[in-house]
This record gives C-alpha cells, structure tokens and sequence, in this order.
C-alpha cells in the first residue's frame, strides 16, 4: 500500500467527517437540547446551498454567499419553529418525525417549484477552483481544505459559545434540566428558538460550503441527513465534541472503507467475489461502525452528562 | 410526493370532441425525485412533436395524459393501470428509467396497447423478452457504453480506469464498455448508488495515473463526480470518458468545468439536418433551455407514433396493420435518419459529443466525430421476432 495514497485517503476522511460534522452539529444541538428530532434539518442545508448559489452566480462574490446561506437558513428555521415546531415540542418524537418529514418535503418541492427540477450552477473564485501539490505527487483541491479550515473554525467557535458565554451556558443548563431553568426564571421558549436558529443556520453554512463539490438540486439534503443522524448517535446525541468525534470516525470509517476493502478483499478472495464483497462492505461501512460504537457505549462516544426527563 | 400526477396538458392541444377519433397517449416519465429533470426534458420534447403534428397525431385529435412514476417501480405500475383501465390509451410513451420500464412491460403489451419507450433501453426488452407492441424511439442501454469503448479503443488508450455505481446498469455499463475496448482495465470501482462524494476514488485515480478514466455516473452523483473531477485537477491530466454523465441536463450546473469531457450519443443539438434545426430552434424558443437527447428522443417518439397512424388511416383498432406501419414508418428523424432492428430498436449513428457553444454562446453538448455508423445493438439475434 503506497503510503502517500494512505495520506491522502486519510485527508479525505478527514474532509468528509468535517462536512458531517457542519451539518451533525446543528441537528445535535436541537436534538439535544429541544429534544426535536428535526428532520427538516436536510431542508436548511439544501436552503443554504440554493441561497449560496444564487448569491455566488448571481454576485459572483463568494463571501456574499457564504454570509447569506446562513442567514437564510436562520430566518427558515424559526419560520418553521414559529409555523410547525413550536406546537410539537411536548409531544412524542414520532408527531416531530411526521410533521418535520412533511416540511422537508415541502422545502423540496418549493425548491422544485421555485427553480425548476435540474440541478444549479455554484461557482467558485478561480483561485480556490484549483488543486495544489501535495508530496508524494498527489494534489489536493483548495475548497476542501477551506471546508476542513471551514469546520475547525465552526468547531472552535461553537466551544466558545457553548462554554465560554452566558447563552452557551444556559443552553447547556437547558439541555440537562429545562424545567429547572424555566423554573429559575430563563424564557426556555427563547432559548429553544435562538438554538433552532442557530442549529438552522450551522445547516445552511455547511449547505453552501459542500455546494461547490455536490449537486445543488431539490432534495439534495435527504441523504446527508440520514449521515449527519448516524454521526450524532455514534457521537452521542447533544454532544458537540461527541458529533466531531463521530463525525470524523463515519467520514474515516466511509473513506478508507472506499479505499481499500475492494483491495483487501482481493488479496483475500478469487477476483468475482472480491469485486460483489469490497464494494458491498464499503456501503455499509458507516452503519458498521455505528453498531459497533451502540454495542459498546449505547448512549454514544461522547454523551451529554445529566437526565433531561 | 405526488405532484404532478396526471395533470392534464391541453395547453396547446386540442379539446377533445368526437370519442371515437380520439387518440389517447399515456405519458409516463420522471418528474419528482433527483431524475425529475429528466422527465421535464422528455415531455417538452414529446408534446413539442405532438404540436408540430398540429395536436393530431395521424390526423387525429390527440389527448396526452401526463403520469408521474416518481422513480418506483410499484408507484408506476399503479399509474399504468389507472391509464389503461380509466384513460384506455392506446399508446403508453416516455418511461425515463429501466427498472420502471420493466416493471410496467407486461402490463401494457398485455394490455394490446403499444408501448413507447423514447428513453429506457435495458437488454432484455431488446433480446428475449421483445414485443410486436414494444418500440423504442432511443437505443439500447448498451449501445452508448460500447460505442465509449470502442472509442477507447481507436484512441489507443491502453490502461482505463473505470467507474460505475454499484447496481445493474453500473454494472451494465461497464460490461458493455469492454465490449470493444480490448486494452488494459487498471481498476474498476463501484460507488455506492447516490453517492456525492468521490474524493476516495479520485485519490485512487491520481495514484494509479491511467491513461482515462470512464464513468457512467448518472444524475446528482455525476453532477458532483464531474465537479470534484475537475477542482483535483484531473481534466487536463487524464481524460474523462462517459456515458449519461456530461451531458445537457448536467451542464447548465457544471459549466466550464465539464470542459474536455467526452461522451457518446446518438443525437446533438448541432446535428445538420433540417428536422433537427427546426426541432432545436422550436423547442428553444417554447422552453426557453438547450434540448438533451431525452427531449430529442421523444421529439421523434410523437413523429414516430404520427407516422405510423398515418399509414393506417387513424384506424388504431386494427392492431396488426398499425404494427406493420410502425415498423415501416418512416419520419425526418432529429438524428439525421430512421432506420429500425427486427428487435424494434433503432438502428442509428452515434458520434463523440463534448461541451462546447452553439452559435449564440449557449453551452451545450456538440458533436465532434462519427464513432460508429448504424450501429445496430447486439441483443437483437436473441429477439425471436422476424419481419
């Protein structure tokens, strides 16, 4: 195995799980601490992609568009708290299941109506368009080393809101004990809705910064929903390290999974089973590694100290 | 999901009057979904023809009732149903994806209607499974894989990297790309179907260094392929060849970066032929986008069905007479000539396409070379029909 391509596959995992991670940590925070499964979570990032590339083709500036995925983003996710969610936040997880599926299909089909079926052009500044070298004689594309630039900043950033502020601490309080807080006098409403905002806009951010590798097109979020659940429950639900943890060990696990089962499975068996196992192995590869994770610590790598109920 | 569900398009056909006279099309395609693009382009293109004929196919009134099969197989054999026993068509047309086209096969030549399929083209319907009741106005699934190998082939590439997604037609493709090219596969990978990151297999692409790389990556996943090919660099270090990947659904969204890529079709919007000038002037006009093959395709499926009703007269009851008159209609197809196997598959050239700018500037996929002329697909001596 040469060792430059283990480098690089590495890069790439680590890439991938920082893209999870942008979009895991929203879905983590609202799941954690409103207790709402919000499925409509994949609908934001496809806002934040659509948003990013209107704005990109449309300004040419890329920082416009990065500044205004998230933004849109923020005012769809407490449009829908306000229209949808605000109602479902005592009842049972299957009632958010249903009502958030159904604003997902919603957000698609506008998205369909609105701008027609095929997929939307997201251009990028021709500096950040290209590669650069990388030893071993490999290249790497500058955008995905701004999205892994891109999730540590997040990352760090939602440290210091989390630990560092006075928001960050009553959103942590919440996420042990609301009735506690409320009980201490905190507008917990409030508090659930700037968290959803926040949750929303971290979907679209990640929304515009994967437009320029992915399809922008409706429904594009569906699939990097189903990732982004799997990672918060390998990290454990609530948990910000705990969804970048999980996200970098379902982006690895996908990766190297994609590398190197066929090859391995090669030099272990006759060349027509190897060609039906790597591949197959390869797809399930997240979910192995979820199980795995569940069989050992059932409430995730990381989870969130404290009852909630 | 169900949205577009058998609306009605009247607009610029006729009301319908005398019952008898009536012809009616079921237009089943996919309109919801990542493939919903695909649909948009196939109907365009169908109900285009049925206005060119003036709304009367064969001279008579035509009723085109538009169904969504959403992409499932199970969606679109209730929707075939409903068309068959409520609507009673007699010509079900369109069907973008193979395993819808299988799934609703039998019920429709079951039924005594005639099926039309002016995309799908998987192998079985052209080999054993054929019908006196089934044409097709595109090709066989097959034949734009092989015709990339063959261009491999001629080209002297000698270690090609292939790339599919992992189930049949993935796997369909790749077997009819080495139908022809006989030279050195460095490796062939399956992606999970769906898949929008191929960062993995771009780094094994870089490692291995062959001399072009094929991939039949249809849809989103391709649109995302194509992306991530170009940003690493790769385009103008080994060539990209493909089939239902770069093409001009994926265009108008990957731009200047599909720039280089080759394809392979039957059809490009810059064929020289006065039915294809007329079509893609038209059809820019009334729709306001570049046609694809799909639009092209079922373009000449309404000139097809339009031809053979001709022939007969109008009279759809006497179903062996419009059988013969389809299989000898003959109608300007858009690409450049008309010419069907005893399988009820089109015989057709197929050329080498590449973005590039039509007269205006537009981008839009155009033809740079003949690959293979009348290429006739190899399933056909397993089809029992002779004629």
């Amino acid at each position: 195995m040469d060792f430059a391509l283990l480098l690089v596959q590495l890069l790439n995992g680590i890439q991938v799980g920082i893209l999870l991670f942008l979009v895991a940590s929203g879905l983590t925070l609202v799941f954690g601490i409103l207790d709402v499964i919000n499925l409509a979570h994949g609908a934001l990032f496809m806002v934040g992609a659509y948003v990013g590339a209107l704005v990109a083709l449309g300004t040419g500036s890329l920082v416009g568009a990065l500044a205004a995925a998230p933004v849109a983003a923020f005012l769809v996710g407490i449009a829908l708290d306000r229209l949808v969610l605000r109602q479902l936040y005592d009842r049972d997880h299957l009632d958010q299941v249903l009502a958030t599926f159904g604003c997902l299909l919603f957000l698609n089909e506008l998205a369909r109506a609105l701008f027609g079926p095929g997929a939307r052009p997201y251009p990028l500044p021709a500096i950040l368009d290209g590669s650069i070298a990388l030893p071993g004689g490999v290249s790497y594309p500058l955008w995905r080393l701004a999205i892994i630039l891109a999730g540590c900043l997040t990352a760090a950033g939602l440290t210091v809101v989390l630990v560092r502020t006075r928001f960050g601490m009553l959103v942590r309080a919440a996420a042990t004990n609301a009735s506690m807080l409320e009980m201490l006098g905190v507008d917990v409403r409030r508090l659930c809705l700037l968290t959803l905002g926040m949750g929303a806009a971290l979907a679209g951010f990640a929304g515009a910064m994967a437009g320029p590798i992915v399809a922008i097109q409706p429904g594009m979020g569906d699939q990097i929903l189903i990732l982004a659940f799997v990672v918060i429950v390998t990290g454990g639900t609530g948990s910000v390290r705990g969804a970048l943890v999980g996200s970098l060990l379902v982006g690895l696990a996908d990766t190297l999974g994609r590398s190197f089962l066929t090859d391995l499975a090669r030099s272990a068996l006759p060349p027509a089973p190897a060609a039906e196992f790597g591949p197959a192995v390869a797809s399930m590869m997240v979910y192995v590694v979820m199980a795995l994770v569940l069989l050992v610590k059932p409430q995730g790598l990381l989870p969130v100290g404290g009852s909630r109920r | 999901m169900r949205v577009v569900t058998a609306s009605i398009v009247a607009a610029a056909l006729s009301v319908s009057v005398a019952q008898a006279e009536e012809l009616r099309i079921g237009f089943m395609a996919t309109f919801t979904g990542p493939g919903g693009n695909l649909g948009q382009h196939l109907r365009d293109g169908f109900l285009l023809g049925v206005e060119h004929a003036g709304g009367r196919l064969g001279g008579l009134e035509t009723r085109v009732i538009v169904s969504d099969d959403q992409l499932k197989p199970d969606i679109a054999r209730q929707e075939v149903d409903k068309l068959l026993t409520r609507d009673k068509v007699h010509f079900v047309v369109g069907i973008v994806f193979s395993n819808v086209l299988m799934a609703i096969y039998k019920p429709v030549i079951e039924s005594g209607a005639f099926l039309i399929s002016a995309n799908a083209g998987p192998s079985p319907i052209a080999g054993p499974l054929c019908s006196e009741r089934f044409f097709s106005t595109s090709w066989q699934n097959d034949q734009t894989h092989s015709v990339i190998g063959k261009y491999a082939q001629d080209k002297g590439f000698n270690r090609v990297f292939l790339l599919a997604p992992n189930y049949q037609a993935g796997k369909d493709a790749l077997n009819g790309f080495k139908r022809y090219y006989k030279g050195t596969i460095v490796d062939e990978i399956y992606t999970p179907l769906g898949a929008v990151d191929f960062s993995a297999e771009i780094a094994k692409i870089q490692a291995l260094k062959p001399e072009a790389v094929y991939a039949f990556m249809p849809g989103g996943s391709g649109i995302a392929l194509i992306k991530q090919y170009a940003q690493a660099g790769l385009s103008q270090q080994v060539p990209f060849l493909s089939a239902f990947t770069v093409d001009d659904t994926s265009l108008p969204a990957v731009g200047a970066l599909a720039d280089g890529m080759v394809s392979a079709s039957q059809w490009a919007v810059d064929l020289k032929n006065p039915a294809n000038e007329r079509f893609v002037s038209t059809f820019r006009a009334r729709f306001g986008y570049v046609p694809s093959y799909f639009a092209a395709q079922a373009y000449d499926a309404a000139q097809f069905i339009d031809a053979g009703l001709k022939a007969v007269g109008g009279r759809l009851d006497d179903k062996a007479a419009l059988r013969d008159a389809l299989r000898r209609a003959q109608f300007p197809s858009v690409r450049g000539g008309w010419k069907l196997n005893t399988n009820h598959f089109p015989v057709s050239d197929f050329y080498l396409v590449t973005p590039g700018t039509l007269g205006d500037g537009t981008r839009a996929m155009v033809h740079k070379e003949l690959v293979f002329a009348g290429y006739a697909d190899e399933n056909a001596k397993d089809c029992p029909m002779r004629w």
